[in-house]
């Protein structure tokens, strides 16, 4: 079975604090990290008129209905994608095969700027996520807040 | 597979709801949807077709409270029941914690519950996960159609190894939530092995 995300606090902030960066930089809306399950990592950005669960789910989707189109003609993955829109675009980069950026911006910018950015960034996090898995592999389950939970604790979650 | 955030405490798991087509698995979530309160859920997200036929996925995602200071969250999928949609349904299961096979009890359905089934079977082992493996509910819907076989009959051809199992009429809510709360006890009783 494919392994568990963990994500720890240093980790966390520095993820933050790429996506922030980016989000400036690139003259960016929003930034989003999602994993490729569909979690949301790390937003950044104007995301308080955005519903980002969904957005992370159907940016998931997306990835892995273009993951499919790509190996059926012979390729492993389109690593980069983009949308235009009338007003906004959206831009997709997956990044250590693990984790999509999803950046989107308006005619404040360029696709040129903002390809350039997430170059940068998407580096900066593939670095992170590597440190992320070596620590989660060094420490399988150590700490785990659910090692400890009891049945208790299942059934008062479903008690209403 | 399960996403533990330390930082913000939170957890989250997917569960995928499976079946053949018009079983009823995009009426199990609408009726989630329905009956849970506006703060405890997100938005319910149907990729259908003009003919509201699942094209890709249902998404519901929903925070069941917390446990020991983590906020419990659960991502609800469907897959598109119909055979023609392969491509598409694999890729759902991707990542998945927790399944929920949702049969039709209708006896001209048997066939497709076990093709289904089959089905499942072969796609989570292209996904790597073993369907044994995996907390597993089966739910058997429309139990109010009067052409409905009998549980026993489904059990057997369906569940021969006993996982939890649940009689459900969707539209009106019966079985709905027993489903989900079986499946999600599975999913954090796994958890917690994994932890150990």
């Amino acid at each position: 079975m494919a392994s568990q995300l963990v994500m720890y606090e240093e980790e966390f902030h520095r993820i933050n604090s790429v996506c922030d960066r980016l989000t400036k930089d690139a003259n960016a809306k929003v930034v989003f990290l999602v994993d490729k399950n569909g979690q949301l990592i790390s937003a950044a950005g104007q995301t308080h008129n955005i519903d980002t669960t969904s957005l992370a789910s159907l940016t998931a989707g997306n990835v892995a209905a273009m993951g499919g189109l790509a190996k059926l003609i012979g390729e492993n993955e389109f690593p980069n994608q983009y949308h235009e829109g009338a007003k906004d675009s959206l831009y997709m980069s997956l990044v250590g095969g693990r984790v999509v950026l999803v950046v989107i911006f308006d005619n404040r910018t360029s696709l040129g700027l903002v390809r350039l950015r997430i170059k940068k960034s998407a580096e900066e996090l593939e670095k992170i996520f590597v440190t992320l898995a070596a620590r989660s592999a060094a420490t399988p389950g150590a700490g785990s807040p659910f090692a400890e939970i009891s049945d208790a604790d299942i059934d008062n979650l479903f008690s209403e | 597979m399960s996403f533990i955030n330390y930082s913000s405490r939170e957890i989250n798991c997917k569960i995928v709801y499976y079946g053949p087509g018009l079983c009823g698995k995009t009426t199990n979530l609408q009726y989630i949807y329905n009956k849970t309160n506006p703060e405890t859920k997100g938005k319910l997200i149907s990729l259908s077709t003009e003919t509201d036929r699942t094209l890709f996925f249902d998404f519901l995602p929903l925070s069941l409270g917390e446990i020991r200071g983590f906020k419990t969250r659960f991502h609800l999928y469907t897959v598109p029941g119909q055979v023609f949609y392969d491509a598409s349904r694999k890729l759902i299961l991707k990542g998945v914690d927790g399944m929920v096979f949702v049969a039709d009890s209708q006896g001209e359905r048997m066939e497709a519950n076990i093709e289904s089934m089959e089905n499942l079977r072969t796609n989570l082992a292209e996904q790597g996960y073993d369907l044994l493996k995996v907390p597993f509910v089966v739910q058997y819907n429309k139990r109010d159609l009067p052409n409905a076989v009998t549980v026993e009959e489904l059990r057997k051809v369906l569940n021969p190894r006993n996982v939890p199992d649940w009689q459900a009429v969707a539209p009106t809510g019966v079985g709905v939530f027993d489903t989900l709360k079986s499946v999600a006890k599975l999913v954090l009783t796994e958890l917690r092995k994994g932890g150990q």
